[in-house]
């Protein structure tokens, strides 16, 4: 039982960072219909550059925040200069430009800081939280963190004009230029939350993965299949499936296949999903009358 | 051949307009009075929509347009629209995921006088009481008539100085149709928002307009008060049917 319990609760954790992840790709996905795989490559590099920060004496927070605002700016200069010139090119294109920055972003850290896998620190103390003895501070602290964010991306979008603007820009462009959005600039800012999120993944997922350049590869899919199985348009969707998709991945893994081919598990969850339900347990079907 | 209108708030000169490498629109000439209503009539695919994409520069374009006393070129549509020109596009262009309160809120997304924009609201819901029941509603799930009513607001939204119209009338039943119209002119009249209307339905679109263009292949062909318009044999016989 006690086993049981602890694959669970481990597995919650883990699908907090899969849920951030999928958040991520939510965000690009809504404003453009495109999956961008780099997105884990960005997450790792961002997360090197906390953990070059903390290296040179900023404390945690301070760290984390700045990583968070540098990775924003990163993404929206991404689109600008990398995205940008390609809105028009086929879907093809674009899935080629971002299997380059994979390799891009994948070498250039390796490059910068070797491949040997580095220790990450975790924020949250080492005494599990009010005696808690199925999780991890970590755990638990991961899990308060995708909250924290899907409830700050849940109140931008909701309530605030350019949250609502940057809905409006994904959903009818033609008509956001009509009432004065400038399309362009929401698209970009997109990228920059995109990439703001996924540096959090990053640095929740680094004290359990170890940081290395190929960290993110495995989280990624894992991501996706969060995406994919709660309806990569709805960001509730993508949490929801973000910890089903973690603790199912332990589950399966500790009781049915082993852990060698745990990450099938995403791949089996992606394509059936795709075949069964194409928009996600929680996909929106949006009612249109004309 | 155009006649001058008194105080034009808009003047529009050698306007070309191009899809891709086709053009579209082959240098027209009008002017749009303040405060008045102006009507494009002419048969289907003479140009009239593209024109008024061409002001909102939503197509590329030549020429120029002069609103305000201020030259368009090189102005983008999102900036044109914070000029003060609110477009309702063909197809209505709603969002239709979105709720009606988010539609209208986005109406007057580049307006900062918060206050003003209330009011607003209540002066929209005052012509159109039927949103204020739909307030909470996804706009895809409203009538086409609703729909209409909604983009119209929107618009009206920016508080804007000049109202494009494309088709309002298109697809509605008569009677949603007269009411629309008859409330477009109660706006004009009461809130002084000039309007460029685009209409196949001349008869409709005489009614509401003082002064009317008739477009044939990109080409402006007559122009003058709505009267001379009417009176203009070949209008008559080619547009009015009688």
């Amino acid at each position: 039982m006690s086993t049981f319990a602890h694959q669970f609760f481990s597995g919650l954790a883990m699908g907090g960072v899969y849920a951030i992840l999928a958040l991520a790709l939510v965000m690009i996905y809504q404003a453009t219909h495109l999956v961008n795989f780099a997105q884990g490559e960005m997450a790792m590099f961002a997360t090197y550059m906390a953990w070059n920060m903390m290296d040179s004496g900023l404390p945690y927070w301070a760290a984390f925040g700045l990583t968070v605002v540098l990775s924003f700016a990163a993404g929206v200069i991404i689109e600008r200069v990398i995205v940008r010139p390609f809105a028009k090119a086929p879907v093809l294109s674009m899935v080629i430009v971002f299997i380059g920055m994979v390799f891009i972003f994948n070498s250039v850290v390796g490059w910068i800081y070797g491949y040997e896998i580095k220790d990450f620190r975790s924020p949250f103390p080492e005494k599990a939280w009010f005696g808690n003895t199925l999780m991890s501070s970590h755990e638990s602290g991961v899990i308060v963190v995708t909250f924290l964010v899907l409830a700050l991306v849940y109140g931008f979008f909701r309530f605030t004009p350019l949250g609502l603007a940057m809905r409006a820009a994904a959903q009818n462009p033609a008509s956001s230029r009509l009432v004065g959005i400038k399309v362009g600039w929401m698209l970009a800012l997109g990228w920059g939350l995109a990439a703001a999120i996924g540096s959090i993944a990053g640095m929740m997922a680094a004290p359990v993965v170890y940081l290395d350049p190929n960290m993110m590869s495995s989280l990624l899919l894992y991501g996706f299949a969060a995406a994919v199985l709660g309806g990569i348009d709805n960001p509730w969707g993508a949490v929801a499936g973000g910890f089903i998709v973690g603790v199912m991945q332990n589950l399966v893994g500790a009781y049915l296949v082993g852990t060698q081919i745990q990450l099938s598990v995403a791949l089996v969850i992606i394509i059936g999903v795709l075949v069964m339900k194409p928009s996600g347990l929680f996909g929106r079907v949006i009612v249109t009358r004309v | 051949m155009n006649e001058p209108v008194a105080t034009p708030l808009m003047q529009v000169r050698a306007l070309k307009a191009f899809y891709g490498p086709l053009q579209v629109v082959h240098g027209v000439d009008m002017d749009v009075a303040a405060g008045g209503i102006t009507a494009l009539l002419g048969a289907n695919g003479a140009g009239k929509t593209t024109i008024l994409r061409a002001l909102s520069a939503m197509v590329r374009r030549e020429g120029d347009v002069i609103f305000a006393g201020q030259n368009l070129k090189g102005q983008a549509t999102e900036d044109v629209a914070r000029l003060g020109i609110a477009h309702v596009p063909d197809g209505r262009g709603t969002f239709g995921a979105l709720t009606v309160a988010e539609n209208l809120r986005l109406g007057a997304y580049t307006r900062r006088d918060r206050a003003k924009v209330a009011a607003d609201l209540e002066i929209i819901f005052s012509y159109f009481p039927r949103l204020r029941e739909r307030y909470q509603q996804q706009a895809g799930t409203l009538s086409g008539g609703e729909q209409q009513m909604l983009a119209i607001s929107r618009a009206l939204m920016l508080r804007p100085k000049l109202l494009l119209l494309d088709e309002p009338s298109f697809g509605l039943a008569p009677i949603i149709v007269k009411d629309i119209f008859r409330i477009l002119r109660a706006i004009n009249r009461e809130q002084g928002v000039a309007m460029l209307l685009v209409e196949q339905n001349a008869n409709l679109a005489l009614d509401l307009a003082d002064h009317a263009y008739l477009v044939e292949t990109g080409r402006v062909v007559l122009g003058g008060s709505a009267q001379q318009i009417r009176a203009d044999d070949a209008v008559r016989r080619a547009y009015l049917g009688y």
